[in-house]
C-alpha cells in the first residue's frame, strides 16, 4: 500500500508546481462559468420558469471549481503512449499490481488538478453578486453528504477513466470510439447541465448510469435538490457502483494484459 | 528438473496487412486481410542455475518475443515454461521478484530525473530494505563506474552511461535471473567492455544465471559459453560455442586479389567461388583442402597480388549458419 501511495504522492507533487497551468485553469472555469449563468439568466429573465435559479447557479460554480478532479475526459498521454510504443514490456517487469498502480498515478493527477483551483473559485463565487453568487449550503447535514459523495465521485471517476484508459489496449487508439464514450459519459454524469433538466426518457437512462454519481449526486447535494434521506441512499448506491467499477476495472485489466502485444521489437 | 525448463513453447502474431497508399488504406478498412506469423513455434530448451546463455538469430526470429515470454509479459499460445518452479505469465507478480531486465531499445529510467531517483522508487518496489539497498547501490555503481552518472538527469546522459544505469536498475533487487536483450546496442567499444566485464564478474559472483540476445558476435563470444540459435521462430542449434566452430567452423573465406583470370577447376574442399572486381572470393573447408596447398594450387595458374584468409570469426560462422539453415 505504500508504494501505491507514493505513486500518488509523486503524481501530486509532480502536477501541482505547474503554478501557471493553475492560474490559467482558474481563469478558465471563471470564463465558463459565466458564459454558463449568463445563458440560464437571459433564459430565466425572458420567460417564467418554476425552476430554482440559485440552484442552478449554484450547480455550475461547483463543478467549475471541481472540474479537475470529476472531469471524465481527462487523459494520462503516459499510459497511452506506453501502450503505443510497448514500454509497457518494462511496466509488467516489475511486482506491481497494474491496476492499483495507475489508479493512484490517475487520482494523483486529478488531486493535483482540483487542489490549487478550488478554493479560489468557491471563494470568489461566494462574493459574488446577485445572480452570479454562490450560495452557502442549505444545511450543514447536506454539506457534509456533499463532501461525503464527492470523496466518493473522486473514486468513482478515476475508476471509471480507468477503464477508458485500458480500453486503448483493444483499441490502440486513444480517440476514436473512446472519446464517443467519454463525451456520453461527460453528458451522463451532469458535467454539462444538471440531470433534472433533461428531458424524462433521456433523464431515465441518466439515472440508471453509474455517471450521475460522478457530478449531478455531490453538486445538487449541496445545494439541496436532493433531500438528506434521499442522499443517503443514492450515496449507498453509489459506492456499489464504485466496488463494481473496480471489479470491472480488474478484469478488463487482466483481459487486455492476457492479449497484449508489446509493440515494437 | 532444470532452473529454466521451457517446453514446446509457440506463439503466433495476427498482423492486419495492407499495401501503402490511400486506397489500400480505404480497401482495409472494408475488408481487413489478417496474416498469422509464427513468431516462436515448438521451441524447447533447459537452462541450468549460472549459466550464461547467448540467444542469437537474425531480425524477426523470435529472440525478443521469446525472451519477453520468459519475463512472463508476453502470454504463451501453447507450451509450458517453468523458471524456478514459477510459470511466469500466471504467477507474473511473484515471479518478476526475482528478475531482472533489461531491453536494450528501451528506457526504465525517468527521463527527467538522476537515475538515483529512480533506483529509489525501485527500492520502494522491491521493497528492499535501506541497508541492503545501499550496499547493493554502492556496490552496482562502483563495478559499473556510474558515480557521477547517476546524479544527473537522464536525459542528459549519453548512450553508454544510460545503459549502464539500466542494468543497474535492473540488478538491485539482487535477481538471480538477468535478461539483456541487445543490452550493448548502439554502444561504443569502450562501453561494450564495460557492460560485458560487468555481466562477467556479477555472474562469478552472483551465480547469477544470464540470457542474453545479441546482434553483436562478439558479445556472445566474450559472454556466452553456450549458444541457442534460433531462425524463423525454430530452434536450431544448441550447444557450445565450441561445438558451434567445430561443426561450422572448418569454412574459412579466401580472397585472391589478381589482374589474371582463372579457368573454372573442380577441386575437392572447395565449397563456393565468386568473381569479384578486383580478384576472386573462395569458400574453402581446411579439413579437406589446406590453406597452404589450396594456395599453391591456385598460384600455378594466376598471379596472386594479394591475399587475405578471413579467420574463425563468429560472425562468419552466423553469416554461414544462416545460410546453411535457409533463414
Amino acid at each position: 500500500m505504500r508504494l501505491y501511495f507514493n505513486l500518488f504522492k509523486n503524481k501530486l507533487i509532480t502536477n501541482i508546481s505547474y503554478r501557471m497551468s493553475a492560474i490559467a485553469g482558474i481563469l478558465t472555469q471563471f470564463f465558463f462559468g459565466f458564459v454558463f449563468i449568463s445563458v440560464y439568466v437571459a433564459f430565466f429573465e425572458s420567460g417564467n420558469s418554476d425552476l430554482d435559479l440559485h440552484k442552478i447557479v449554484s450547480y455550475i460554480w461547483l463543478n467549475q471549481a471541481f472540474y479537475g478532479l470529476t472531469y471524465i475526459m481527462l487523459k494520462d498521454n503516459d499510459f497511452v503512449s506506453m501502450i503505443k510504443n510497448g514500454n509497457i514490456a518494462y511496466e509488467l517487469c516489475k511486482p506491481i499490481n497494474f491496476f492499483k498502480k495507475w489508479f493512484s498515478t490517475f487520482y494523483g493527477i486529478r488531486v493535483a488538478n482540483v487542489l490549487l483551483k478550488f478554493l479560489p473559485i468557491i471563494c470568489i463565487a461566494m462574493l459574488l453578486p446577485y445572480p452570479y453568487k454562490l450560495e452557502a449550503p442549505v444545511s450543514i447535514m447536506g454539506f457534509a453528504l456533499f463532501v461525503v459523495s464527492l470523496i466518493i465521485s473522486s473514486f468513482l471517476v478515476t475508476g471509471i477513466a480507468y477503464i477508458f484508459h485500458i480500453l486503448i489496449f483493444f483499441t490502440l487508439d486513444d480517440r476514436g470510439i473512446i472519446n464517443i464514450f467519454q463525451v456520453l459519459g461527460e453528458i451522463f454524469s451532469g458535467g454539462s447541465i444538471p440531470l433534472y433538466l433533461f428531458p424524462g426518457f433521456l433523464q431515465t437512462i441518466a439515472y440508471a448510469l453509474p455517471f450521475r454519481y460522478i457530478s449531478d449526486l455531490p453538486y445538487n447535494l449541496y445545494t439541496g435538490y436532493f433531500s438528506i434521506n434521499e442522499g443517503i441512499s443514492l450515496i449507498t448506491c453509489s459506492i456499489i457502483w464504485l466496488v463494481v467499477i473496480v471489479i470491472i476495472g480488474n478484469i478488463l485489466t487482466k483481459l487486455a494484459l492476457n492479449k497484449s502485444v508489446i509493440q515494437g521489437g | 528438473m532444470s532452473f529454466i525448463d521451457v517446453n514446446h513453447l509457440s506463439k503466433t502474431f495476427k498482423v492486419a496487412k495492407r499495401n501503402s497508399g490511400l486506397k489500400a488504406a480505404l480497401k482495409s478498412f472494408v475488408n481487413r486481410k489478417y496474416v498469422s506469423i509464427d513468431a516462436v513455434k515448438d521451441v524447447s530448451f533447459k537452462i541450468n542455475k549460472g549459466e550464461i546463455v547467448g540467444y542469437i538469430g537474425p531480425n524477426g526470429a523470435g529472440k525478443s518475443t521469446t525472451i519477453k515470454m520468459l519475463c512472463g509479459i508476453l502470454k504463451p499460445d501453447s507450451g509450458s515454461i517453468s523458471i524456478n518452479h514459477m510459470s511466469p505469465f500466471e504467477e507474473r507478480k511473484k515471479f518478476v521478484k526475482d528478475i531482472g531486465v533489461v531491453f536494450g531499445q528501451r528506457s526504465q529510467l525517468w527521463w527527467d530525473i538522476p537515475a538515483e531517483d529512480t533506483f529509489d522508487l525501485l527500492k520502494v518496489i522491491y521493497k528492499i530494505d535501506d541497508k541492503e539497498y545501499l550496499e547493493t547501490k554502492n556496490k552496482l555503481v562502483e563495478m559499473l563506474d556510474i558515480k557521477d552518472v547517476i546524479k544527473m538527469p537522464v536525459r542528459q546522459l549519453s548512450l553508454g552511461q544510460r545503459m549502464r544505469c539500466e542494468i543497474a536498475a535492473s540488478l538491485l533487487h539482487k535477481p538471480s535471473i538477468l535478461f539483456l536483450d541487445e543490452p550493448t546496442i548502439g554502444l561504443d567499444a569502450v562501453s561494450k567492455e564495460k557492460v560485458r566485464n560487468f555481466i562477467i564478474e556479477i555472474n562469478k559472483k552472483y551465480k547469477t544465471t544470464v540470457i542474453l540476445t545479441s546482434h553483436d558476435m562478439n558479445d556472445i563470444e566474450a559472454l556466452a559459453n553456450r549458444i541457442i540459435l534460433i531462425g524463423r521462430g525454430s530452434k536450431l542449434f544448441d550447444g557450445t560455442l565450441n561445438d558451434l566452430k567445430a561443426k561450422f567452423g572448418n569454412c574459412r573465406k579466401v580472397t585472391i586479389i589478381t589482374n589474371d583470370t582463372l579457368k573454372k577447376f573442380n577441386k575437392k574442399g572447395v565449397c563456393k567461388r565468386t568473381k569479384t572486381d578486383i580478384g576472386y572470393e573462395f569458400i574453402i573447408d581446411i579439413n579437406l583442402i589446406s590453406i597452404s596447398s589450396f594456395v599453391n594450387y591456385v598460384g600455378e595458374y594466376v598471379d596472386i597480388s594479394d591475399i587475405d584468409i578471413d579467420s574463425d570469426n563468429i560472425d562468419n560462422l552466423i553469416i554461414k549458419l544462416y545460410q546453411e539453415y535457409n533463414i
